[in-house]
């Protein structure tokens, strides 16, 4: 697939002397879903503020379809819809009016057939007359959503979509986003739960401290990072780990009911069947087996805490 | 895409005269009552005890110095609020994610201001002619003025919008600085009539000129020569753009 925005190098610093991006070089792939998860300061809305042009960068070039953000602003400008992350609406405005002045400021000719398509599949046609100070903030996000698509952009930024939002509403924008994505729209989001990354993300980026730590398939990323949990259900209570098992540091978990061991799937020897073994030889029975993959959030953890230790 | 972005020039300008629209009524009917009000009191109760300024009748005289005042505070305050309000709320992000370059943003805002500043000036000039009868000396040279000081003052009220960080900022220079020089630029009296030295003084406050040069449009003279009105004009706008093309090059309080 080609690339549809290309990062490379780029820095930020602000006139406080705070660095928010340490030179990034990323490739965003047409059509994908990619999520940039990192903490809060990570610098994700700094990197999404500069490719949209709200933030000057200070150094690197960052090219969409093919257009230089800053030599060529207006095409770039052009292939790009941006949802901010905080609700900033035109409060007093109708809603067909705020969707319908975004296609103009985007120098498209007007469509009113396009525009009661985007409304209507965000369900925003009933609503298409009242003022935006009447919605609740589930269909103001939507509202945002429609400025956003309004000049048919072939790349689609979502900074922290979810924010606030409650468990529903947060799955209506799951499914939203995936309905986006059938129409051919590169969707970019950023975002600190990690759920939703795991939920709808082709790929997953991490950033933190303005660094990218890691680019990667989801899949791959969580087979690759991922550990296991095996967690053993005793037959009768242990007071204390064994010395014995000290070597694979194992945990003693409810009471003293279960052992709990972490590994790592990708490691030659996982330490499982030895483990079981040395129980067996220590004479301690068990009822019950059971392992857990990690999510991607103890992944995401574990990559940040990693980073921090270094 | 490339080339000049005309619709999002009709969009913002669209934008805006809809918001003057909902506040329509205030909007039209405070010109309206704020004229009367000087008529009665400065036409009416005054000027009756007052003769002439210059061979013209005191409420006649007026008129040109109460249609600026009202198109300088007009302009500046329409202009600096279309570009302060989406600083304020937030809305500022899609204008800066849009194609549409610094000088697009200009004509959009500044044309929006002036348009309802030309209007406040045109409904001035009318409720005057139901108090006294004037006649315009030089008409095409009026509304070339009228044009040329509303554009002035709302390029400066953009400047201004950009500057203010807080709703105090935006009401102080205009409250501080404009009302003040208006009052002492001649607006309601010809600077012949003060002595020495504030008449000499008086010749430092720019709307001096800005007065005087309407007021000459209306009676063909003023306190000073036309050409000086004019280079005020010019100088007062020339300083606008570059202080405007500073600060979209800079991103100046728009972009970090």
């Amino acid at each position: 697939m080609a690339s549809i925005i290309t990062v490379s190098g780029l820095t930020k610093s602000y006139a406080s002397g705070f660095q928010a991006l340490r030179g990034v070089d990323l490739e965003i792939e047409e059509g994908e879903i990619f999520a940039l998860l990192g903490p809060n300061g990570a610098g994700k809305t700094t990197m999404i503020s500069i490719i949209c042009g709200n933030v000057r960068p200070t150094g690197g070039s960052v090219t969409v379809a093919g257009h230089d953000i800053v030599r060529d602003y207006r095409g770039s400008r052009s292939a790009i819809g941006l949802v901010p992350q905080e609700l900033h609406t035109d409060a007093f405005e109708r809603v067909i009016d705020t969707v319908t002045f975004s296609r103009g400021l985007f120098g498209k000719p007007r469509n009113d057939a396009y525009i009661e398509k985007i409304l209507r599949d965000l369900s925003l046609w009933d609503k298409r007359h009242s003022k935006i100070l009447e919605l609740s903030g589930g269909m103001k996000r939507r509202v945002m959503i429609a400025k956003a698509l309004s000049h048919e952009p072939r790349v689609l930024f979502l900074d922290e979509p979810t924010a606030g939002v409650d468990v529903e509403l947060r799955r209506d924008m799951w499914k939203l986003i995936g309905e986006l994505r059938q129409t051919g729209v590169t969707i970019i989001l950023t975002t600190h739960y990690i759920e939703e990354a795991e939920e709808m993300a082709d790929r997953v980026g991490v950033i933190n401290r303005g660094e990218l730590v890691l680019v990667e398939e989801k899949t791959a990323l969580m087979k690759k990072l991922g550990k296991k949990t095996l967690t053993i259900v005793l037959a009768e209570p242990l007071s204390a780990v064994p010395p014995e098992l000290g070597e694979w540091q194992v945990a003693l978990k409810a009471d003293g009911h279960e052992i709990e061991y972490v590994f790592d799937t990708q490691a030659e020897r996982t330490g499982v069947s030895s483990l079981l073994r040395k129980l067996g030889d220590l004479g301690i029975g068990y009822k019950d087996l059971n392992t857990e993959q990690s999510s991607l959030e103890d992944i995401f953890v574990s990559l940040v805490h990693r980073e921090k230790a270094a | 895409m490339s080339g000049f972005n005309y619709r999002a020039i009709w969009a913002i300008y669209k934008f805006e005269l809809h918001r003057f629209r909902r506040t329509l009524l205030t909007g039209l009917l405070v010109p309206v009552i704020t004229t009367s009000l000087y008529f009665v009191v400065f036409g009416g109760a005054i000027g009756s005890r007052m003769t002439q300024i210059d061979g013209i009748p005191y409420a006649a005289f007026i008129v040109p110095g109460l249609i600026m005042m009202s198109m300088f505070t007009e302009s500046i305050f329409n202009a600096s609020f279309g570009i302060y309000m989406p600083k304020f709320t937030g809305t500022i992000y899609e204008l800066l994610s849009a194609p549409v370059s610094a000088v697009e943003t200009i004509i959009a805002y500044v044309g929006a201001a002036a348009t309802k500043s030309l209007i406040v000036g045109t409904i001035i000039f009318v409720t005057a002619h139901l108090f006294v009868d004037i006649r315009v000396a030089h008409p095409l040279a009026m509304v070339a003025f009228m044009v040329l000081i509303a554009v002035s003052f709302c390029l400066f009220g953009f400047i201004l919008g950009i500057w203010a960080q807080s709703f105090e900022q935006l009401q102080v220079i205009p409250l501080l600085l404009i009302m003040p020089m208006t009052f002492l630029g001649g607006a309601f009296y010809s600077i012949h009539m003060l002595a020495e030295p504030w008449r000499t003084i008086t010749l430092f406050n720019p709307i001096v000129y800005l007065i005087s040069g309407f007021r000459w449009t209306f009676f063909g003279r003023g306190d000073v020569g036309i050409e000086f009105s004019l280079l005020f004009v010019a100088a007062m706008l020339a300083l606008c753009l570059a202080i405007i093309g500073w600060m979209f090059r800079t991103g100046y309080r728009l972009k970090k």
